[in-house]
């Protein structure tokens, strides 16, 4: 408990002293994963090579915000997300949480830390033991951290259920995840991320395999807790349409870098780069009336092995200069707050 | 005439923990060259029906009651050799999972060999692999891949392969189970920008099956929204979009998110779709609607027509 205080104090130091309003940090964080070399290539190829999940990510979170990580798959929004809250080691870079650095943290400090950050994964039928009732998957935190157990344990996940409106509660407590649909599973899922009361959770396409029907209540439980609770989301989806009715800054990431950032309405109606326009384009609307307007992107995501030169989205952009090949572009801000890494606006400033 | 006819088509699931009604008094017809679009969540039974559509629901399941007819054939009489010459000839299935549907160890000139050697055993294989290729072109993918395995191509070229397959032989009606479900938005677009241009140039018909509606309100004429094994509603998609009838589709239609609205707000359907082993009577949306009335609870509602060729299964609009 001595170490938790001086953890607390720091941090309510820090927001004291300086007004803190970012709750997470993250500069130039990379995470780089090897690849297997066959057993041939264990005795002639020298040179390692990596898969690049993350190359390079710099943002951060503002205390009480929606803050949307967005991309195709293999854009390393998900490894971003969990390198966040330390499932993964970074391979380099820096994370700070409520104004202290936690890329190193380790033993009883970063078992600590792990309250005050949670995540909830897409699949709930993956992420919940079979074998376990919902009394214990959602009161296991508490049993890990110490904080309760017996009677005391089911009380605290009586009201946490109730919290995400599995009620009566007493109808659920003793039953296995099997006996309960996928809507409710992710209610559980969620009950268990909140019942340590942390500030900062990670949701990782949370209802993205959830019926249509049941998605709204789903979310909108899910900011409810931004006020009740004080909590700060990392929202990580492929879903824009999802993105923008939930968040209040999106960025958009393509092979594990940040290509635009900026608030939702600055984003969704001023989208700078070709990348964005494209995703933007292709997203269907819900209305026969409206003819859509496709951008054509030619090829497909490069391998995140091999990262293309210069501007890692050139090979595909239909508005590539020479220079796009040759150098990296700088990060522009377009507009309030507004962030975008691409020579074509650039060219303006040089 | 139209292409496809259904008249009343049940589909049972028989387990040994009792029947369950998948699809129940299911009827509709497609005209040759449109598209309809078969929405609803999981278990409203739109896959089931697609699927009842080739007779190749699996088992426990069996088509109970009705009649599918496809060009004045009725499918549900035919003896199984004389379905398998219907199933890839006259009609087409895309399956969802394009990872899985293609034989890994198999290259994809086989898959169209085998396929177009099947059905029209006089090919000779120059002829069939030269089809092949010009579907290839026709997909945008390089014809010389031919002899590549289906591991070397991406999840998006898998998949325009399985529209190829289920195109190549020229069929009259293709059925795509969720044809981009497993794809990103960019590809997804793709993809069906291709199957659009594919259904005009070689005059087929196409149902969509999807638990998007938004996909589905983009790309089709004809809309059927499902429910619990129950058709709910038909509408052509401009009308659907403009006056949705049944509380169900209206609460879908408004849980939805637009990015070309501003600060929308999302609706939300109460409650969760019923257990199919033991669903409620009389209307199958009761539980969960907000317009519920004393009637709806005990009696069935039957398919009404409210003019337009809209047709819908509420109380509300029941006349007497």
């Amino acid at each position: 408990m001595i170490l938790d205080t001086t953890i607390l104090s720091d941090v309510s130091d820090t927001m004291k002293g300086k007004g803190l309003s970012e709750i997470v940090k993250v500069e130039h964080l990379k995470k780089y994963f090897p690849v297997q070399k066959s057993f041939l290539e264990q005795f002639f190829v020298r040179k390692r090579s990596y898969v690049k999940a993350v190359d390079d990510v710099t943002f951060s979170v503002k205390k009480g915000e929606v803050f949307t990580l967005a991309g195709e798959s293999g854009c390393g929004k998900t490894t971003t997300g969990r390198v966040i809250i330390r499932l993964l080691e970074p391979t380099a870079g820096e994370i700070c949480f409520n104004g202290v650095d936690i890329t190193k943290l380790t033993g009883e400090k970063l078992r600590l830390l792990r309250r005050k950050m949670q995540i909830i994964f897409q699949d709930p039928y993956a992420s919940l033991n079979p074998r376990m009732r919902i009394v214990d998957a959602v009161g296991h935190p508490l049993e890990v951290h110490g904080l309760a157990k017996g009677e005391e344990k089911k009380k605290m996940v009586s009201e946490v259920l109730e919290k995400v409106e599995l009620t009566p509660p007493e109808q659920f407590i003793n039953l296995f995840p099997h006996q309960l649909s996928g809507g409710q599973r992710q209610r559980v899922a969620l009950a268990r991320s909140i019942i340590l009361k942390p500030e900062f959770m990670v949701a990782d396409e949370p209802v993205s395999m959830i019926d249509v029907s049941l998605r709204t209540t789903l979310i909108d439980l899910m900011l409810s807790f931004k006020k009740e609770l004080g909590l700060t989301y990392l929202f990580i989806t492929h879903d824009l349409a999802v993105a923008k009715y939930i968040s209040d800054r999106i960025a958009i990431m393509y092979l594990g870098r940040i290509i635009e950032m900026g608030h939702k309405e600055s984003l969704f109606s001023n989208p700078t780069h070709p990348y964005t326009q494209a995703l933007l384009a292709a997203i269907p609307v819900p209305n026969p009336e409206r003819k859509a307007k496709r951008i054509e992107l030619t090829g497909q995501v490069p391998s995140a092995i091999d990262i293309p030169t210069g501007c890692r989205f050139h090979p595909r952009c239909p508005y590539k200069k020479d220079k796009c090949s040759e150098k990296e572009p700088l990060v522009t801000e377009v507009e309030k707050e507004h962030f975008v890494a691409c020579h074509l606006i650039n060219s303006g400033n040089e | 005439m139209p292409l496809l006819e259904l008249d009343s088509v049940t589909v049972d699931y028989r387990t040994s923990r009792g029947t369950i009604r998948a699809v129940e008094d299911v009827s509709f017809s497609l005209e040759k060259g449109k598209t309809l679009g078969l929405a609803g969540e999981s278990g409203s039974g739109k896959s089931t029906l697609g699927l009842s559509l080739m007779r190749l629901v699996p088992y426990p399941g069996v088509i109970v009651n009705g009649h599918i007819r496809i060009n004045q054939t009725d499918v549900t009489e035919l003896p199984e050799p004389r379905m398998r010459s219907v199933r890839g000839g006259k009609v087409a299935y895309i399956f969802q999972d394009p990872m899985t549907s293609l034989n890994p160890v198999k290259r994809i000139s086989a898959h169209f060999l085998e396929l177009i050697r099947t059905h029209e055993p006089n090919t000779s294989k120059e002829e069939a692999l030269e089809r092949a290729k010009t579907m290839l072109r026709d997909l945008g993918i390089l014809p010389e891949r031919i002899n590549d395995y289906p591991h070397q191509f991406s999840g998006g070229m898998r998949q325009r392969i399985m529209i190829g397959l289920a195109i190549v032989l020229n069929p009259d009606l293709v059925i795509a189970d969720e044809p981009t479900t497993a794809l990103d938005v960019i590809v997804q677009a793709k993809i069906l920008d291709l199957l659009e241009n594919l259904r005009k140039i070689y005059g087929m018909a196409l149902i969509i099956i999807s638990h998007d509606l938004s996909i589905i309100l983009e790309r089709c004429d004809k809309i059927i929204v499902m429910y619990a094994g129950h058709m709910f509603e038909y509408a052509s998609s401009l009308e659907l979009h403009r006056n949705p009838r049944h509380p169900y589709t209206q609460g879908l239609l408004q849980s939805i998110p637009n990015i070309e609205l501003v600060d929308q707000k999302l609706a939300a359907i109460p409650g969760s779709p019923p257990n199919m082993l033991n669903p409620p009577t009389g209307c199958r949306f009761w539980p969960r609607c907000s317009y519920v009335m004393e009637i709806c609870r005990t009696k069935e509602p039957p398919l009404i027509d409210t003019g337009h060729n809209h047709l819908v299964r509420c109380f509300r609009y029941h006349e007497g």
